[in-house]
């Protein structure tokens, strides 16, 4: 199976191609569009300001890529920002349009909590993961992970989604629970980086290897 | 509170893992490869690879060191060491490091830290500041390992690195590095009070109270650990001769253990923290 994991010049995409690798997925990193839609599954990545990514992915032609490919029903997985991109808008730096394809919104972090605490930001830990809806999680990627798994984050910004139907995984900051991975049909967004969380992050990249190949959990 | 990650740091020479005292007098204790594998695999929650020479010789052993664990070693790997372009910074990364420390190019040039960090995400950008403290109890930053006085205040720096855009800081403690006499807590202090990035504590991890202060009165967010963790690691790897072909051997060779620190494992740390309702990632 090949997976296309988008290179739009942001972030570092050598963890995200070794874990693919490591559940025996053939890889490809490239911007060419063709290749993006011949891929049987694709990946957005992404470190770094959501403005600069968005402008990035519009003026390379992506977006109108993204949506085709979303529009097939191959499986579409969004890491980091590459998960808060797929939200319609974020306020990181002024307002910014998204992808739009989970309504929400992307937002920051306070640096103090309700008790009047000053919050780190970003957020660079290992956190715990919980289930929104245990049946919504058995039939993910997180499926035979157990809910209270850590996970590696690192951000500023979390996303807001709209519907509570597409919250996957929700974590907890500083007395702030928030959402920490999304589910839409084909589309997955994980805020946090699976493939730097050890074998438990590694089982979510081989848990949606097996859904590429079977198309079920 | 969040999670305290515990980050080994490996100081690397050549081939080898060394570490000194103050920064200095390094001693060879075996092969980074061993000891980062060793350390993955008993809960470290990130490494921190430290090229120590990289301002004098070619970096290209340490690249080549970086590829052969990324592969595997699936938590964060941090790397410094004589990064002065953006260039630099990307040959780290696509060899597999997730984030760069930056010291002696970013105190020359506090304009470096910006283009780095909206190059590659603030995430990426980790400041190192090496701190000593002075007679009338000033902190002032040094750069090459302690060597040279900038005449920079600690604390002014560590809020400009915040301003300019780091994800992270780093500081040492250049006057406890290696004597395993406690991290400074009053240094730790003056630096997390003013800036709301993360602080990694670094430079004399030691008894396990210290440990605590560091975190409830020093309110380090990672403790970056080194010669109590490789004093004990070293007894459980098994070194062939020829890893030590570079360097001063003579330590590791004479099979003394450093009589002055006392060593322990990740999960004697994490164990205390856990005791002490400091939260931190289990060791599996």
């Amino acid at each position: 199976m090949n997976v296309a994991i988008i290179d739009y010049g942001l972030g570092n995409l050598f963890s995200i191609n070794n874990a693919c690798k490591l559940v025996g997925l053939n890889t490809i990193i490239t911007s060419d569009i063709n290749k993006i839609s011949k891929a049987d599954a694709l990946i957005l990545p992404g470190v770094g300001a959501f403005g600069d990514a968005i402008n990035s992915l519009n003026e390379n032609n992506l977006t109108q890529t993204i949506y085709e490919f979303v529009r097939t029903g191959k499986p579409f997985l969004g890491i980091c920002l590459g998960m808060q991109l797929l939200f319609s808008e974020s306020e990181e730096f002024g307002s910014h349009k998204g992808l739009d394809l989970i309504k929400g919104k992307v937002v920051k972090f306070p640096t103090i909590n309700k008790l009047g605490e000053s919050i780190r930001v970003p957020q660079i830990q290992w956190n715990q993961i919980y289930a929104e809806d245990i049946n919504r999680w058995n039939e993910s990627p997180l499926k035979n992970i157990s809910e209270g798994t850590y996970m590696h984050f690192v951000h500023s910004y979390y996303a807001i989604p709209e519907e509570n139907n597409n919250i996957l995984t929700y974590t907890e900051y500083e007395g702030i629970r928030y959402t920490s991975a999304v589910m839409k049909d084909n589309i997955i967004g994980i805020q946090y980086h699976p493939e730097k969380s050890a074998e438990a992050g590694i089982n979510i990249y081989r848990n949606w290897a097996n859904y590429i190949i079977n198309k079920s959990y | 509170m969040q999670n305290i990650r515990i980050i080994p740091r490996l100081d690397i020479k050549g081939p080898n893992l060394v570490k000194g005292i103050h920064l200095e007098g390094l001693r060879v204790l075996g092969k980074p490869e061993d000891f980062a594998r060793y350390y993955y695999e008993n809960g470290a929650d990130e490494l921190i690879y430290q090229d120590v020479v990289a301002s004098l010789y070619e970096r290209n052993s340490l690249h080549e060191i970086i590829s052969r664990t990324a592969k595997d070693l699936l938590i964060p790997l941090t790397v410094g060491g004589g990064l002065r372009t953006l260039d630099d910074i990307k040959l780290v990364l696509r060899a597999g490091a997730d984030k760069v420390s930056l010291n002696t190019a970013a105190i020359k040039n506090p304009k470096f830290i910006k283009d780095a960090a909206s190059k590659f995400g603030s995430s990426t950008i980790l400041v190192a500041i090496e701190a000593i403290k002075q007679i009338d109890g000033r902190y002032l930053a040094y750069i090459d390992n302690g060597r040279e006085e900038t005449g920079v205040e600690v604390v002014e720096w560590a809020q400009q690195i915040e301003e300019l855009g780091a994800g992270e800081i780093l500081i040492t403690s250049v006057d406890r590095d290696g004597t395993a006499e406690g991290f400074d807590i009053d240094l730790l202090k003056s630096i997390t009070m003013r800036v709301t990035i993360p602080v990694i504590a670094h430079g004399g991890a030691s008894n396990m109270a210290n440990m605590a202060d560091s975190i409830f009165e020093g309110k380090a967010s990672a403790l970056a650990i080194a010669s109590i963790f490789h004093y004990s690691a070293m007894n459980k790897l098994i070194h062939s001769e020829e890893d030590f072909l570079e360097g001063n051997n003579s330590f590791k060779n004479s099979g003394k253990i450093f009589s002055k620190i006392k060593s322990c494992e990740i999960s004697d740390v994490k164990s205390f923290l856990k005791e002490s309702k400091i939260p931190c990632r289990p060791v599996i």
